[in-house]
């Protein structure tokens, strides 16, 4: 028996307490009788959900990484086929050669597909492609009283909409088939433009949209007056760019050790975003780029979460809808310039109007922002609940992939269809997070 | 293109394995003993790359058709460049203790079918005068540990057979390569908890075919295992025995 956990979630807020740790390898093997046997048990890709959505405290997690094998690809259609624990990363590695590219990335190539489906991720291609779960064609999925039940539109519609974006909670995907995005190479044509303030963006992105098949802002969150919400926007259209080489990797490969406070504080959050506004100010215009930095600027330096330290950090990420938006994002960059708090990544973007693919679909027209925040304790999740009620106030919903702390008041009342997934969840599956935001409202 | 041949292909450090020469295109030949699960990675493989896949059902402990199995895997791939053997199991030493029946059960697996497999293939290579063969043990056939001494005497024994046949072979052009690895993150120590000192099946499947293009001897995988095997070695046996290590 494992006695050190191993599976954790990337903020680094919640020290796993699984009390079985479990690693499936086979899509057709039964679940094991040690995990139903549990309280719960629940399916672990590769962490990078950030709060508790991906542990199951008290309880069993069951790692997918080994179910990482290619069932089909068909490089004349597109059409891809896998099992859930194959990395973003490994599928781009033996598409994009072939000249197909994943339907929607994260920012974050190190998520595995089975996470891309449960938490029905969203990429910078919102508003043209809408969310992975609209791209998935069918699944397979394994309840835990045996059964093994095919989903898709036409087939148990109610588990495939259920699935994606289920958080997990109603059984294991054991292969999941999907459309692939034709790319003329492995490169990207990135243009980037400025924006003084808030509503500077607002007055580009349409049009920018209209152009580019990916958009993504970062704003500079510590910016005030006339210029609150300045920042870059980011945008791309697949190109093929042979020639080039892929990026090398940088200096600071992997942050080796979790120091034991925060590197993280607004003095140095203040100069980054000056040094990085102005760097970006200065080579705005266009440029022929590999994916990857386009993509996942992030992965470029592992385990980059370890700078927030010990105590870990919240990421909060909401969509309000588009008439509210511009208020209440400078609403909210305001409280949290008041707060000093201060988050590097500050990231906007427009979302399409495409319905959401799932029940539980964090993805909707709107507005998303996504901001992280070292852990202070307290002073946080005051910031927190204040940016929550701005959330609720303006008709938005928070991402539960993000979150690690939000009240069962505020979960149910961004996502009331969360009874129809509760009547869906496998009875032997179940989560901390879903665990702590259905407690009951007395 | 190169021929590789796989034999116990759905452990981990083999699938690992044969996903490195998947990727450069060489043509395959798998041998497990788990159909299902033969069959995933071998599509799995396709998939990724390879010329193409084979596969044969087979136990490592039915002995009567090591020859069979292993000429029909030759024949699918007309030729074999790298035979790599990779099964095995993590025996229960408790239970080896207390029963002699266990013991030998897990020593033919570990040990004697290895040793089977390894002679017919010999043999087969020895007249064309090309190819390897790798077989994997483990660090922990260099010391008798009370922990786990059914699973150490069993690799031993094959590491010092293997020094025999590389002596033997020596000159026919036949490459003998015994691969050690120390700790490794796979399913079948999914049941002990993680060190520094654990590595994952795909830093060992890189070692395994750099040490196979390099003709080496012995390797320790990760390498530094060379160091620590070499401390733990020169202890004395008066003194290693009243150790718990």
């Amino acid at each position: 028996m494992t006695e050190e956990p191993r599976y954790g979630s990337w903020g680094g807020l919640q020290e796993g307490r699984s009390r079985r740790e479990l690693r499936l390898a086979w899509r057709d093997d039964r679940l094991p009788e040690e995990a139903l046997s549990d309280s719960s048990c629940l399916c672990h890709g590769n962490g990078r959900s950030y709060g508790d959505s991906c542990l199951n405290d008290g309880a069993t997690l069951m790692s997918t990484r080994g179910m990482d094998r290619v069932i089909d690809f068909d490089p004349a259609t597109g059409a891809f086929e896998c099992e859930p624990g194959l990395l973003i990363k490994e599928l781009l590695e033996i598409t994009v050669p072939h000249g197909w590219f994943s339907p929607v990335v994260p920012g974050t190539q190190f998520v595995t597909i089975g996470g891309a489906v449960a938490n029905d991720i969203h990429g910078k291609n919102h508003h043209l492609a809408g969310s992975f779960g609209s791209h998935v064609l069918s699944f397979e999925l394994l309840r835990s009283d045996g059964s093994r039940l095919t989903c898709s539109e036409s087939e148990n519609p109610e588990l495939f909409r259920g699935t994606i974006g289920g958080l997990g909670l109603t059984g294991l995907i054991t292969r999941i088939r999907f459309r692939l995005k034709h790319v003329p190479g492995a490169h990207i044509e990135q243009e980037k433009h400025v924006f003084r303030n808030l509503s500077q963006f607002f007055e580009m992105t349409e049009e920018l949209e209209n152009r580019f098949e990916h958009t993504v802002a970062w704003i500079d969150c510590l910016s005030k007056g006339r210029s609150l919400g300045r920042g870059i926007m980011m945008c791309g259209n697949h190109a093929s760019g042979s020639s080039l080489k892929a990026p090398r990797a940088g200096l600071l490969r992997s942050v080796p050790l979790t120091p034991p406070f925060t590197l993280v504080n607004a003095p140095m959050i203040r100069a980054f975003n000056e040094v990085y506004f102005q760097k970006n100010a200065l080579s705005a215009g266009s440029s022929l780029i590999h994916h990857r930095p386009f993509f996942f600027p992030l992965d470029g330096v592992e385990n980059w979460n370890r700078i927030y330290g010990r105590r870990g950090f919240h990421q909060y990420q909401c969509v309000i809808p588009h008439g509210a938006a511009e208020d209440a994002i400078g609403d909210m960059l305001k409280r949290i310039r008041r707060s000093r708090a201060g988050s590097f990544l500050a990231v906007l973007k427009r979302m399409g109007s495409q319905k959401p693919a799932g029940i539980l679909s964090f993805s909707r027209p709107g507005v998303t922002l996504a901001l992280d925040f070292s852990n202070h304790g307290a002073p946080t999740l005051e910031l927190l609940e204040d940016l929550d009620r701005i959330t609720r106030s303006s008709g938005g919903v928070v991402y539960c992939a993000k979150d690690a702390r939000m009240s069962p008041e505020s979960f149910q009342s961004y996502y009331p269809q969360w009874r129809e997934l509760e009547r869906l969840r496998d009875p032997a599956f179940n989560s901390s997070f879903w665990r702590r935001v259905t407690k009951d409202l007395s | 293109m190169k021929k590789i041949l796989i034999i116990g292909a759905t452990s981990a450090i083999a699938e690992a394995t044969a996903r490195l020469h998947a990727e450069d295109g060489d043509r395959l030949a798998l041998i497990a003993r788990n159909e299902s699960h033969l069959e995933a990675v071998a599509q799995d493989l396709r998939q990724r790359g390879a010329e193409s896949v084979s596969s044969f059902v087979m136990d490592a402990n039915d002995f009567a058709r090591h020859e069979e199995v292993l000429a029909a895997a030759d024949e699918s791939l007309g030729g074999i460049d790298f035979a790599l053997i990779a099964h095995g199991t993590l025996p229960d030493q408790e239970l080896c203790e207390r029963s002699a029946q266990s013991m030998r059960d897990e020593f033919s697996t570990n040990c004697t079918s290895t040793l089977s497999l390894v002679t017919v293939l010999a043999n087969m290579l020895e007249p064309r005068g090309a190819g390897s063969i790798g077989v994997i043990t483990s660090v922990a056939g260099d010391r008798g540990r009370a922990s786990n001494y059914v699973y150490g005497a069993a690799k031993g024994a094959v590491g010092l057979f293997l020094g025999g046949l590389r002596n033997r072979l020596h000159g026919s052009g036949v490459h003998v390569l015994t691969i050690k690895p120390g700790f490794v993150d796979t399913p079948m120590t999914a049941d002990f908890s993680k060190g520094p000192l654990w590595a994952t099946p795909s830093v060992i499947a890189k070692g395994i075919r750099s040490a196979q293009k390099r003709r080496r001897d012995v390797v320790h995988l990760p390498g530094f295992w060379l160091m620590i095997m070499l401390l733990i070695r020169l202890i004395p046996e008066r003194i290693f025995k009243r150790l718990s290590i």
